[in-house]
């Protein structure tokens, strides 16, 4: 029953703010500052993302296969690889590293 | 808002050249389905990683369908996979989805929908239909970028939620197969066209050592809300670099909000502090 009430809070929440982001009044968004801070904030949340998923274990910082894997990502994407082919390297050079260190 | 007459063109420069500027619905198409699909399909991931994590079939599909945000849906089964708190672990898996709030303020203005279409339109806000719809020309290619990665990675995500979910008994252990590096892998990929510039790149920098210097102290979900504090704190440095060039007469006034610098420089830091607020 808890982990429902969890889900309905998370769907809730999750939904409202996605709502009121689309529906702001369009006078915030003339603001220069508010346009290049909406601009900007992706970017850090994109990067903080990435960083929290490949080396975060819960609240411990941890380096393994994984990192590889999304380093090998970082070098498709340096070469142009399209999306999937991205992901899919990041997941093959993951497992490939884990079942040679076993 | 004025419609877009001009004829729009495409952005990426390896559009086929079967389709020349005239018809860019194909490669907006394109761009849109290679996005859906791609996420779309590491809905599977997360079936998985939600059965794993002992919730039942009906309540990951409930995830899937109603949060819509994986990232989010990721952290609230990774907390109550480690005992934490139901209401704790909604509210980091809030604070993740939060960030959908700033993309939505974005995309009110490039999608132009009427009210009565947003409530829609919100619930496929995310990361990447932001992505795909803001690297549109215009809005015509806006909307048909945002309906089609919306609809393609909605659908798919939860279908391949139901199948993760289903699978995940005969899968054994998920991590034996780099699933788990399909997330920080897409996150990567939206990330990398944005790193253009230097305030771009400065701020994804600084917002990495932050998440990295707080994980361990900060309970979940917090760290990436202050990693989000690199965009201010960059804009707010450059901001005082604009200034200073311009004080000096060296520098065209920027598009930022700043207003015109005191040419003795002395109001400097009464300026940056009102910015501070952003």
């Amino acid at each position: 029953m808890t982990v429902w009430i969890a889900i309905a809070v998370t769907a809730v929440g999750c939904y409202l703010v996605k709502y009121l982001g689309l529906s702001a009044p369009a006078g915030v968004l003339e603001r220069p500052l508010v346009k290049r801070l909406a601009a900007l904030l992706p970017v850090a949340l994109l990067a903080a993302l990435t960083a929290q998923q490949t080396f975060a274990d819960g609240p411990h910082l941890m380096l393994d296969a994984k990192a590889a894997g999304v380093a090998a990502a970082a070098v498709a994407l340096v070469l142009r690889a399209p999306f999937l082919l991205v992901i899919g390297v990041a997941v093959a050079v993951t497992a490939g590293v884990r079942a040679l260190g076993g | 808002m004025a419609e877009q007459t001009e004829i729009p063109t495409t952005q990426r420069a390896e559009a086929s050249p079967s389709a020349p500027l005239a018809k860019p619905d194909s490669a907006v198409i394109r761009d849109a389905l290679g996005v859906g699909v791609a996420v779309g399909l590491s809905g599977f991931a997360f079936g998985v990683t939600s059965a794993g994590a002992g919730l039942s079939l009906l309540q990951t599909c409930a995830l899937s369908l109603l949060v819509f945000t994986g990232a989010s849906q990721f952290a609230l089964v990774g907390a109550l996979a480690a005992g934490g708190n139901p209401l704790t672990a909604a509210a980091g898996a809030f604070f993740l989805g939060a960030r959908n709030a700033f993309y939505g303020l974005r995309l009110s203005a490039v999608l132009g929908y009427r009210a009565r279409i947003k409530p829609f339109a919100a619930h496929w806000i995310i990361d990447e239909t932001s992505a795909v719809t803001l690297a549109q020309p215009d809005r015509r290619s806006a909307r048909l970028g945002f309906t089609v990665t919306g609809f393609t990675l909605y659908t798919l995500w939860n279908l391949t939620t139901l199948v993760g979910a289903l699978g995940a008994g005969a899968l054994g252990d998920t991590d034996a197969w780099g699933l788990d590096a399909a997330g920080p892998a897409v996150f990567l990929a939206l990330l990398a066209p944005k790193l253009e510039d230097t305030v771009e790149r400065a701020t994804a920098g600084l917002a990495v050592v932050l998440v990295m210097v707080t994980l361990p102290l900060l309970p979940t979900g917090a760290p990436v809300l202050v990693a989000s504090l690199a965009a201010p704190a960059v804009l707010l440095v450059q901001g005082r670099r604009e200034r200073a060039k311009q004080a000096r007469g060296t520098v065209r006034p920027a598009a930022a909000a700043a207003p015109p610098a005191p040419q003795d420089g002395t109001n400097e830091s009464r300026t940056a502090a009102e910015e501070d607020r952003g």
